[in-house]
């Protein structure tokens, strides 16, 4: 294995240590940027479906409020956005470089597409369940829990996928900040160093992560259809009597 | 008792404000199945959202036996003369169960999750949720489907789940928007039975909404007709299908009487229809003080003239006959005229639509007599 590494792209090996760590740079990144960025966007996706006019909490001034600021957010390009955000991130978490500095304008950069892709999940969800369970005496909790999040969890489990995704690519450009990762690697040991066996690489191992993660949503999201993800079975066997 | 009084809802539009319901004010008793039929847009809908506050009405009172009365005050309700929380319109609604035309089943939940739906987070143990469910589902007749998901299940089986879901709770009343309405005629039957065992083995009072005089026909005891917004007319089914006042009445009345197609063969001056100098086409209405006795042979036998039939239709509505038939009449004038007396006299109602004797050629508009 090592020597075929050695062969086919030599550069690579040369800097293999280098790429391990950008690997798990990029690895660090996503998860902890993707885990605070979804509890966050997915916060913000249920407080606009609920807060909306024809919402089952509606509130304008907390839906505008929350829609401009997801707005404006959206609206600047990402990279513009790392720069801009070093002044907050120096502040909140002492440093504005490496890993630990790339988390917050990953956050930031994440938070507003993906709240606005969970807003659109949970907005398919048929409101005939929602006004059925309010018949049945469903408060805003029950509502969001037991029927919101519950129904959309296929198109949940989509729009995750596409922002994982596109988290991914974020965290190639993070690299501009220093945080490291597989795309500074690749600018910084690959195009700067003319090295295209690295750049190819790290091009190749982006492509299978993004065909990897794009399967496992599929997958998922079919799984979870019209049915839950586990078999659930309950035991009919007491006979019911008269009602 | 559920007791309604002088209630108003109207919705606000970006460019017209809709009055759904208007001054409407309606009792309806313990243990019925109470009808209210209207075409689409005529606020019945909106009636019985209002019932279980899923739509606030603006103003009016609506009292229900177990619940208490309900009164609008600046369009928010007050529970007897308290204002009512979100929590108190929750578990108001608990006592109230709701189907629906399309379901509104989880699909995401099996079957038995669906009808557990409404007694998880109420402190009942999952034992008893179980025993509770499984008797439901015996009582709707799925108990083979337990863990089956609603896609797997056809119209008439998911209403019988949404059903099921409706009556766990122990509801005293079970609202029913429509819920045959998207059924095949087959399905719609069996959940219209299962609808009428639920009313009179359960007694659980049952508001019935729907734009189908059949389904009325087949287990309302009592219907108001509804069309924009107000009830124009109220009374037993029997006494709306005999004897309809209004005009929108006798035109649901007669989209389920093969009488209903007389008006088609008008529109169109068929041929089946057109008298010749002398005849008349009439329409005579039996009903159950008149049915079971041979008045139309005897009053053809005593006064000599001729019935053609050309539409008849018979039936029985809660045990009571009624019936009714389109026919030419011939004969000499008098004796016509003598005759229909007659029947009239003896409770049938004979109204004369076409009369050959002022117009010759059978396009007479149609004129009253009775």
């Amino acid at each position: 294995m090592e020597e075929l590494m050695q062969q086919v792209t030599p550069n690579l090996y040369l800097y293999r240590d280098k790429f391990y760590k950008s690997c798990l740079a990029t690895v660090e990144m996503f998860w902890k940027a993707g885990l605070i960025a979804g509890v966050i966007g997915l916060m913000l996706g249920i407080l606009l479906v609920i807060t909306k006019k024809d919402g089952i909490a509606p509130k304008p001034a907390v839906y505008q409020t929350t829609n401009l600021i997801i707005n404006v957010f959206r609206s600047v390009p990402f990279i513009i956005l790392l720069i801009f955000l070093i002044p907050l991130t120096r502040a909140v978490v002492g440093t504005a470089i490496n890993v630990k500095g790339a988390i917050l304008p990953l956050v930031f950069g994440t938070v507003p597409f993906y709240s606005r892709q969970v807003e659109v999940a949970l907005s398919g969800v048929d409101p005939g369940k929602v006004e059925a369970a309010r018949s049945m005496g469903s408060g805003t909790a029950g509502l969001i829990f037991r029927v919101y999040l519950r129904e959309a969890v296929p198109d949940l489990i989509r729009v995750t996928t596409v922002t994982a995704i596109s988290l991914i690519g974020l965290t190639t450009m993070a690299g501009a900040v220093g945080a490291g990762g597989i795309g500074s690697f690749a600018i910084n040991y690959g195009q700067n160093q003319n090295h295209p066996d690295i750049v190819n690489v790290c091009v190749i191992v982006l492509l299978i992560v993004t065909f990897v993660l794009q399967s496992l949503g599929n997958g998922l999201s079919r799984r979870t259809t019209n049915r839950g993800l586990l078999p659930r079975r309950h035991s009919a066997k007491e006979k019911g009597g008269q009602v | 008792m559920i007791e309604i009084r002088e209630l108003n809802k109207t919705f606000h539009l970006e460019n017209s404000d809709v009055e759904a319901v208007r001054d409407l004010s309606l009792t309806i008793d313990d243990g019925v199945i109470y009808g209210v039929i209207g075409s689409s847009g005529a606020g019945k809908s909106t009636l019985v959202r209002c019932l279980n506050l899923l739509e606030i009405p603006d103003s009016g009172t609506i009292r229900i036996d177990g619940v208490g009365e309900i009164e609008l005050r600046n369009g928010k309700p007050w529970l007897n003369g308290k204002r009512m929380t979100a929590r108190e319109q929750n578990n108001m609604r608990r006592g109230i169960g709701m189907i629906f035309q399309h379901f509104n089943l989880l699909d995401r939940c099996t079957v038995f999750e669906n009808v557990a739906y409404p007694l998880q987070h109420t402190g009942r143990s999952r034992k008893q949720i179980e025993k509770r469910v499984c008797e439901l589902l015996t009582l709707v007749g799925l108990e083979d489907k337990t863990n089956v998901y609603p896609s797997q299940l056809s119209g008439g089986q998911k209403q019988r789940v949404a059903i099921a879901r409706a009556l766990a709770a122990e509801p005293r009343i079970l609202l029913s928007d429509e819920a045959t309405s998207a059924l095949d005629p087959e399905a719609t039957e069996a959940i219209l039975s299962l609808l009428q065992a639920v009313n009179r083995q359960l007694g659980v009072t049952i508001v019935l909404i729907t734009h189908e005089m059949a389904v009325i026909k087949s287990i309302a005891d009592r219907v108001a007709v509804m069309e924009n917004g107000r009830v124009v007319e109220e009374g037993t089914v029997y006494d709306i299908f005999a004897d309809p006042q209004k005009e929108i009445t006798r035109k649901f009345v007669s989209t389920s009487s093969l009488l209903g197609k007389l008006d088609k063969l008008l529109e169109e001056n068929a041929e089946l229809i057109r008298v010749k100098p002398g005849e008349m086409l009439v329409r005579l209405m039996f009903r159950k003080d008149c049915v079971g006795e041979h008045l139309l042979t005897t009053a053809a036998r005593k006064y000599g003239f001729d019935l053609n039939i050309i539409l008849a239709n018979s039936e029985y509505l809660h045990g009571s006959p009624i019936g009714g038939m389109v026919g030419i009449i011939s004969g000499e004038q008098d004796h016509i005229e003598e005759g229909l007396e007659f029947l009239r006299q003896n409770h049938v109602s004979a109204e004369v639509i076409r009369d050959g004797r002022t117009d010759a050629a059978g396009h007479a508009e149609s004129v009253p007599v009775s």
